[in-house]
């Protein structure tokens, strides 16, 4: 029996988020699907589990935790010795994955989760697009595009020459703004297109894609 | 001897403040090395090689160069583990997960509206810039919601993360000082619980010292 369990929905880049460090590790899991549309979310007792009445919610054990990025490096530490390492043993190497993983947080997840906002999701809810935010926002996030670019072509992965939580991190969203117009972004700069196609290959992604 | 811990950039900036209180949490003597940001220091090509992305602070320990004040502040945390306040980010990986739950929560829930609202109310005047009303008012209210949890959770829990302060809590100073200097500081003192932990949090002498740094030398007489 799965001590682990994820509360959460096949839509939220922050569930999946957790699910690919999840699946990298190759552990085992409970899904336990969350129902936003009756607000579910936003009671008790899903607020137990995360006060910000947010997905996902993550339980091991008696332990609980909320904020996806905490729950991915718990797993990368608490099972460093299962699947693929995603966090160095190396501490100044581990320090360096950290700052990259820090700005998938500060830098690209601000423009990113607006442009997946309204070209991947509001569709979907049969909300317009703002034109306005997608072009305000792909112009924020060309700018830190850019500076992947110059870092990507001199490091295999964005934490350094091994995959870490700094690329993993970038999943999710990458899945909505790859099939999106966005993509022209990441398409045009060479070094970032190889290093999206190279994560996005991964079998652990793959597999959370077909769940 | 110089000290072999280097922060580069002003103190005023909130990223560097939260590097420089958790350094002395840690009991790490550091050096702060001035960034000329009115000059546009943080732009050029120098920095540009500490700090790709041209923002303050940048970070120098032991042949260690990293940017990002909370990646600076676990690092500092991890490498210094066994001197300062060594329950700062936990004793025991499910306690540093626990905190750590709350130190992303400041980054992706309390980080954003509180960082705007830091910008247009204190900074924007200062530069001559317009303030934006209508983005005062939508950061206003996601700050309330977010300040909302907080009280809930602050009713049961001393600090944040639980009975002592941790990185967590720290990690809001310097955003919630500037906002509790202006009118915002009142969705802060209307929550009881929440006023009462920033009452604890603002005083504890590490944060003390970072704003007596903050606040340039009174001018001396002739």
């Amino acid at each position: 029996m799965a001590t682990i369990k994820v509360h959460g929905n096949f839509f939220s880049t922050a569930t999946l988020r957790v699910l690919a460090s999840l699946n990298e590790k190759s552990l085992d899991y409970e899904f336990v699907p969350v129902d936003l549309r009756s607000g579910e979310h936003k009671k008790d007792p899903f607020l137990s589990l995360n006060p910000f009445g947010q997905i996902p919610a993550f339980q091991d054990g008696y332990l609980n935790l909320f904020e996806s990025r905490a729950v991915t490096r718990y797993i990368a530490h608490s099972y460093a010795g299962d699947g693929i390492p995603l966090v160095s043993s190396d501490a100044k190497k581990a320090a360096v994955e950290d700052v990259w993983a820090e700005v998938e947080a500060q830098r690209y997840e601000p423009p990113a989760a607006k442009l997946t906002w309204e070209l991947g999701i509001k569709p979907v809810l049969g909300m317009a697009t703002d034109d306005d935010v997608v072009k305000a926002q792909e112009a924020e996030l060309a700018k830190v595009l850019d500076v992947y670019e110059a870092r990507l072509a001199h490091s295999k992965y964005l934490g350094g020459d091994a995959f870490s939580l700094a690329d993993l991190h970038h999943l999710p969203t990458l899945k909505y703004l790859m099939a999106s117009p966005v993509k022209a972004v990441f398409e045009a700069r060479p070094h970032v297109a190889a290093w999206v196609a190279d994560i996005m290959a991964r079998p652990s992604w793959q597999k959370v894609l077909a769940c | 001897m110089a000290a072999p811990v280097k922060v580069y950039g002003p103190p005023f900036s909130t990223a560097v403040a939260r590097v420089m209180v958790t350094l002395l949490e840690k009991d790490v003597p550091f050096q702060l090395l001035p960034v000329n940001m009115a000059k546009g220091e943080h732009k050029k090509p120098d920095y540009l090689k500490i700090q790709p992305f041209g923002q303050v602070p940048a970070f120098q320990d032991e042949g260690v160069t990293i940017f990002e004040s909370r990646a600076i502040s676990r690092y500092v945390c991890d490498k210094y583990a066994n001197q300062g306040n060594r329950g700062l980010f936990g004793t025991n990986p499910l306690e540093k997960a626990s905190i750590d739950q709350w130190l992303e929560a400041e980054g992706q829930n309390f980080n954003p509206p509180s960082s705007i609202l830091v910008f247009q109310l204190t900074f924007a005047p200062r530069m001559k810039i317009k303030q934006d009303e209508n983005l005062i008012k939508q950061n206003e209210a996601k700050l309330a919601s977010v300040l909302d949890v907080y009280d809930r959770r602050l009713n049961e829990s001393r600090y944040l993360a639980g009975d002592d302060f941790t990185l967590a809590d720290l990690s809001h100073l310097p955003n919630a000082q500037y906002l509790n200097g202006t009118d915002v500081g009142e969705l802060f003192r209307t929550r009881k619980n929440v006023e009462r932990w920033w009452g604890e949090v603002s005083n504890r002498e590490s944060w003390k010292k970072v704003l007596e740094m903050q606040s340039p030398p009174a001018p001396k007489k002739a």
